[in-house]
């Protein structure tokens, strides 16, 4: 699990400017991301080749086995059922998240009680406790989100009271003499200064989510992206174990856009890049 | 000018390090004083083992514009922590119109160097209303107030941009409308206008007065600017350099509002304060042992001013 924390985002605005070389460059930006993506799928086409199916699935074979397992439904029910877990346990770990690490900035007796903890399971990989989660919670749909909550809840915390610590401290103070109280200051201050940390926090979060499903699920599911990968595996299905990889990768991809996307229109004000 | 105002310039140089003593006030005050008195008492302000400043008195009455120069780095922030209740005292006492001051609070505005203090995520009339938002204040009155601030320092069209957009000078206009919109009886300025270029430097300064003298709140302002110090100032403070300092020099300033420069009675004041701070800068530099180059070493730290005056020392 990488743990990274933000720069003090720069906030000098600049007014969003549309012109035509901009355009260029996007079209470029495009142009050089299609290009990889085409080397990127011939080279695999030529380890394919090299290789044989039942080591390497091609390209080709990968989209059929993937229309294959869309039309019998095992594909669509695999992303809704990982989604779904990714989405409460990654939920859940940031509205954590973001308060405790703010607590834990702001406040020192918080820091100095949670502290231990935080130090010590922040070295525990959370597929570590996938058989303690499953012993003790079961084989359903729980033990997978707390897994992912697990996962979650330790980055967005981390990031969130390392962004509090970074809050200038000049700020504060300029509060502070403008009459606000220490809770004020928390709400009005600490947590719109800290929220392009919590972002970042989060954004890392979502990708080690995506570890921690593939784990959480091998052990125990009976569908999901992760369990799919598995049991293909059992069954000697290498274009269903590509299939699974491949959704795993995109599925990624997609929520992080959607998440900067959401994060530029709603928190741009508070100096979040995305 | 009279000649009683020349010899008033002159007046009131204290010995170096003798308590200054507050300045009769026999002037045309400003409008109708809201201001506070802050007395400063024997205070001493410790960093850990180190001793920031010691010893320092300052009385300053309701109202008065009270200008505080001195070497850099020689305390002068570190006494407006104190003033503004973000450090506490370690010795002696401060008290604003006789309560001591315990922590910060909206009677006491700080205007910073530094801009970045401005919320980054609220617009410049969220950012103006903050104190009244903060006090409670409905919303008639905070647009109230934004518009009479925001008017005051002359940005009532920039009122729904954001801090990011717009220029230094703007910005510190910005943040003197947000620490006056609380109607604080003391304002704090630490080198305000430190970070700008001089012409946006001098319009601020004549806001600066003008506001000062509306508003009749006491204030004190830090500077290196000697000029800035008498065209502001009723009384001029001069630190000794630090560790350990105090206040060196008192001078009051009875130059006739608003305040010409090239008056023969501010340029012999200039002078003096030049060669106090010069001196100070000279001690310090010898503590540290680069005394072989000293009046060289002095005119770069205590920046054109010592220069200016080695030069006129060596021609003379
Ligand atoms: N928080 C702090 N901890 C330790 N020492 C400090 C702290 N703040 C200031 N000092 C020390 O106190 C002394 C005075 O600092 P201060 O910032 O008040 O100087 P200054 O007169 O404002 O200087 P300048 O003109 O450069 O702004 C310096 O020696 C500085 O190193
Ligand atoms: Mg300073």
């Amino acid at each position: 699990m990488t743990i990274t924390t933000t720069k003090a985002p720069d906030r000098t605005r600049t007014l969003p400017r549309r012109t035509g070389k901009a355009a260029g460059q996007r079209l470029r930006t495009l142009g050089l991301y299609v290009l990889a993506i085409l080397v990127g799928l011939g080279a695999w086409q030529l380890v394919a080749m090299e290789y044989g199916p039942s080591l390497v699935a091609s390209p080709r074979e990968t989209l059929s086995a993937a229309g294959e397992l869309a039309a019998d439904g095992t594909l669509g029910n695999s992303i809704v059922a990982s989604s779904r877990r990714i989405l409460i346990g990654w939920g859940l770990g940031v509205l954590v998240g973001a308060p405790v690490g703010l607590l834990i900035g702001q406040i020192r007796i918080v820091r100095q009680l949670l502290e231990p903890y935080t130090e010590f399971f922040r070295f525990i990989p959370p597929v570590a406790f996938v058989t303690l989660a499953v012993v003790w919670l079961g084989i359903g749909e729980t033990s997978k989100v707390v897994l992912i909550f697990y996962t979650a809840v330790f980055i967005v915390t981390l990031n969130t009271s390392a962004g509090v610590m970074a809050v200038n401290e000049s700020k504060v103070r300029a509060a502070a003499s403008l009459g606000a109280s220490r809770s004020q200051i928390l709400r009005r201050v600490v947590l719109p200064a800290t929220v392009p940390y919590i972002f970042t926090g989060a954004r890392l979060a979502m990708g080690n989510c995506f570890l921690t499903i593939v784990s959480a699920e091998i052990v125990a599911a009976q569908v999901g992206l992760g369990s799919l990968i598995w049991t293909s595996r059992n069954y000697g299905r290498i274009d269903w174990v590509f299939v699974g990889i491949i959704t795993l990768g995109v599925l990624g991809l997609v929520y992080d856009r959607v998440l900067r996307l959401i994060a530029s229109r709603v928190l741009y004000k508070y100096g979040v890049k995305a | 000018m009279t000649e009683a105002t020349k010899a008033a310039a002159e007046q009131s140089a204290p010995a170096a390090g003798a308590p200054a003593a507050a300045a009769p006030r026999d002037r045309a005050q400003p409008a109708a004083g809201r201001g506070a008195a802050l007395r400063v008492e024997g205070a001493g302000i410790s960093f850990g083992g180190f001793q920031a400043v010691r010893g320092i008195d300052l009385d300053i009455p309701a109202g008065e514009f009270l200008c505080l120069l001195g070497p850099s780095g020689c305390g002068k922030s570190t006494l407006l922590s104190a003033m503004a209740g973000f450090v506490q005292v370690s010795k002696g006492s401060l008290t604003a119109d006789g309560a001591t001051v315990s922590g910060p609070g909206p009677g006491i505005g700080m205007v910073f160097q530094n801009s970045e203090v401005l919320f980054d995520w609220m617009t410049v009339h969220q950012n103006v209303t903050f104190g009244p938002r903060m006090r409670g204040l409905g919303r008639a009155e905070q647009n109230r107030v934004a518009d009479e601030f925001l008017g005051l320092v002359g940005l009532r069209h920039c009122a729904d941009r954001y801090p990011g957009q717009l220029s230094g000078g703007m910005r510190q206009r910005v943040q003197i409308a947000r620490v006056l919109a609380n109607e604080p009886s003391v304002v704090l300025m630490d080198e305000p206008f430190g970070a700008l270029d001089a012409q946006t430097r001098q319009v601020l300064q004549q806001e600066t007065d003008r506001i000062w003298r509306a508003s009749g709140c006491t204030v004190v302002f830090v500077t290196h600017d000697i000029d800035e110090a008498i065209l502001l100032a009723d009384r001029v403070a001069v630190m000794t350099a630090g560790p350990a300092a105090s206040i060196k020099s008192l001078y009051t300033v009875e130059l006739p509002r608003p305040r010409d420069a090239s008056d023969p009675a501010a340029l012999r004041l200039r002078d003096k304060l030049r060669q106090d701070i010069a001196e100070e800068v000279r001690k310090a530099m010898q503590d540290q042992g680069l005394d072989q180059d000293t009046e060289a070493a002095a005119g770069t730290t205590a920046g054109q001013d010592a220069v200016r005056l080695d030069q006129e020392a060596r021609s003379a």
